[in-house]
């Protein structure tokens, strides 16, 4: 085995271990843990694809500021053990079907197209950052303002929001 | 095993590296805490640590011997998981950080190998984003121990670094953009010598003269994002006995204490890189004349250590001093000598180091004479003056490189 193949399963294996950790676990703050490791997991594979900036932004954008905010959360509201509800319990097995016709469908979805899911990784316009930068600003530069639109929109409700339960 | 080292020489040399730059960092760690302790204590008309060693210099080694040997209670009630976890998360991202620095722009060669000062590879080119990854992680070491010791205090100094790190790491991040704009690339290297592109410019050719708004951001964030004085606020001790490590004892403390020295020593680093010209000199660089600095430097203070020795109470002080002021002087005298072109190999880090050096100074100057700032100035001080500055610098950094290529075009 080459050494690029250890490091993947390294990473693959860190990141759907955190991911089922992610469910199993009791208590909010180490889901919200084993979520960062799945990111940073996340982040090791983006590199070892060769996509520098892609994998530097999932840590600072997801890794960093976003899950920062969900352990914020969780500890400004204290929240204690998960509890289970009838409801809850009932969601269990529908949900287990529903994993296994995801994962099928997925592996259905490699399977069928294989070689050319080898080769998206090393096209070269992900990896580095003025390739990303001349597709976003060039290419697809109207979903992009857009995108950015919607979330100032969704930034103004939210202040909105805040606002009016103040006063 | 010897085969596979053998056969891969640059895996060895980067272990090398390793071991040294934490050999390295962890001395200077210790140092910095006698050196804090001895400019405050001056600055507040005190001698500081002077009973260790001659002037205390033994003072770090005692405190890292305590620190070792004192009881390491847990406490009831801890998540006992995330309460070990997060003093190792925060020393581990603090000591990684260091490892992104370049030191020097020229190899030392050793056996037909290159070895560059700085762990990373030379083409790191997300050198500035791999750093404020590590930084954005940091935040968990400080949130985590805070959460985890199950107490009040601690528990209110998480939330408070929590949300103070959110605030500047936004202001922190914005304000390197102009830095970044003008020299078109995240790899550190690349920002140094961008500011080389004139070398009769000297100091003024750095960034600091266009972008000094974005130093005065950048700065003030990061010193927020170490959570040092005037931001110390998730430490507060009038308020919160000790903060987030409250809860800690023992070598648990110890390395809460040397990930924040340690994240002080990176962000030194990283203003001098940015803004400061990195290992650049100050004059212009037909004045062949400064080469004799760090001589001109190094012979009067080992001089004067030794004078200062020979006049020391202690028998003790009276033999150490003047040796250590010896080493220095010798050192001074065959840098003026220069038999194998040592003295031009050193100007490069010895200008890095003396600047990082600056700003320890001045980090340790602000905790002497600076007052903490209350929780709501903190809050508008980052979002309603740094922020939008930060954005400002950018927009007129932007605006003034497109007149640039505008006008070069003509």
């Amino acid at each position: 085995m080459t050494t690029p193949l250890i490091v993947f399963f390294v990473l693959a294996a860190l990141a759907v271990i955190g991911a089922i950790s992610l469910i199993l676990q009791k208590h909010p703050i180490h889901s919200a843990l084993s979520l960062i490791v799945v990111m940073v997991a996340l982040a090791g594979l983006y590199l070892l694809m060769g996509a520098e900036f892609v994998a530097a932004v999932q840590i600072i954008v997801y890794g960093g500021a976003i899950m920062v905010l969900f352990v914020f959360v969780i500890m400004l509201l204290n929240a204690g053990i998960e509890e289970h509800t009838n409801l809850s319990r009932l969601a269990g097995p529908p949900g287990l079907l529903l994993v296994a016709a995801l994962a099928a469908f997925v592996a259905a979805t490699i399977a069928r197209s294989g070689a050319s899911v080898q080769t998206a990784a090393q096209t070269g316009a992900l990896s580095s950052t003025k390739g990303i930068s001349e597709m976003v600003f060039k290419d697809f530069v109207y979903p992009f303002e857009l995108t950015s639109f919607l979330i100032l929109v969704a930034i103004l409700g939210a202040v909105v929001l805040a606002q009016r339960e103040k006063s | 095993m010897r085969a596979f080292f053998a056969s891969s020489p640059e895996f060895t040399i980067t272990i090398a590296k390793i071991a040294i730059l934490l050999f390295i960092v962890l001395t200077v760690n210790a140092y910095l805490t006698w050196f804090e302790r001895k400019v405050v204590a001056h600055i507040q008309s005190r001698w500081g640590p002077h009973r260790v060693g001659p002037h205390g210099l033994l003072q770090p080694m005692a405190d890292g011997l305590k620190f070792l040997f004192k009881e390491d209670p847990t406490p009831a009630g801890v998540d006992k998981f995330v309460y070990y976890l997060a003093p190792l998360l925060a020393l581990a991202l603090a000591l990684t950080s260091i490892a992104i620095i370049p030191f020097g722009p020229d190899p030392i060669r050793l056996r037909g190998h290159d070895i560059y000062l700085g762990i990373a590879p030379l083409n790191l080119n997300i050198g500035i984003l791999a750093l404020f990854a590590i930084t954005a992680l940091g935040v968990y070491g400080v949130a985590l121990a805070g959460w985890s010791s199950n107490s009040k205090y601690p528990l209110l100094g998480g939330l408070r670094s929590s949300a103070q790190m959110i605030s500047y790491e936004l202001t922190l991040t914005m304000s390197v953009v102009g830095v970044l704009l003008m020299a078109g690339s995240f790899n550190l290297r690349d920002i140094i010598n961008a500011q080389a592109r004139h070398p009769e410019w000297g100091i003024l050719g750095w960034n600091l003269w266009p972008q000094i708004l974005g130093f005065f951001c950048f700065f003030t964030a990061a010193v927020a994002e170490t959570n040092r004085v005037p931001f110390d606020l998730p430490e507060a001790e009038s308020e919160l006995v000790a903060g987030f490590h409250t809860e800690y004892a023992s070598f648990k403390f110890a390395m809460f204490f040397i990930a924040e020295y340690t994240s002080m020593i990176t962000v030194s680093c990283l203003c001098t890189i940015m803004f400061f010209g990195g290992w650049l000199s100050p004059f212009p660089a037909s004045w062949t004349v400064t080469q004799y600095l760090p001589s001109v430097i190094l012979i009067p203070f080992g001089l004067w250590v030794i004078l200062d020795g020979l006049r020391y109470e202690t028998v003790f002080g009276r033999l150490v001093l003047p040796a250590i002021g010896t080493a220095i002087t010798t050192v001074g005298l065959i840098l003026i000598v220069d038999p194998r072109h040592i003295n031009e190999f050193i100007q490069a880090p010895f200008w890095f180091l003396s600047k990082v050096l600056v700003f320890l100074f001045i980090y340790v100057w602000m905790r002497g004479t600076l007052p903490r700032f209350r929780y709501d100035q903190l809050m508008a001080f980052g979002w309603k003056l740094l922020l939008p500055v930060s954005i400002v610098n950018v927009i007129l950094t932007s605006f003034v490189i497109l007149a640039k290529m505008q006008w070069g075009h003509q």
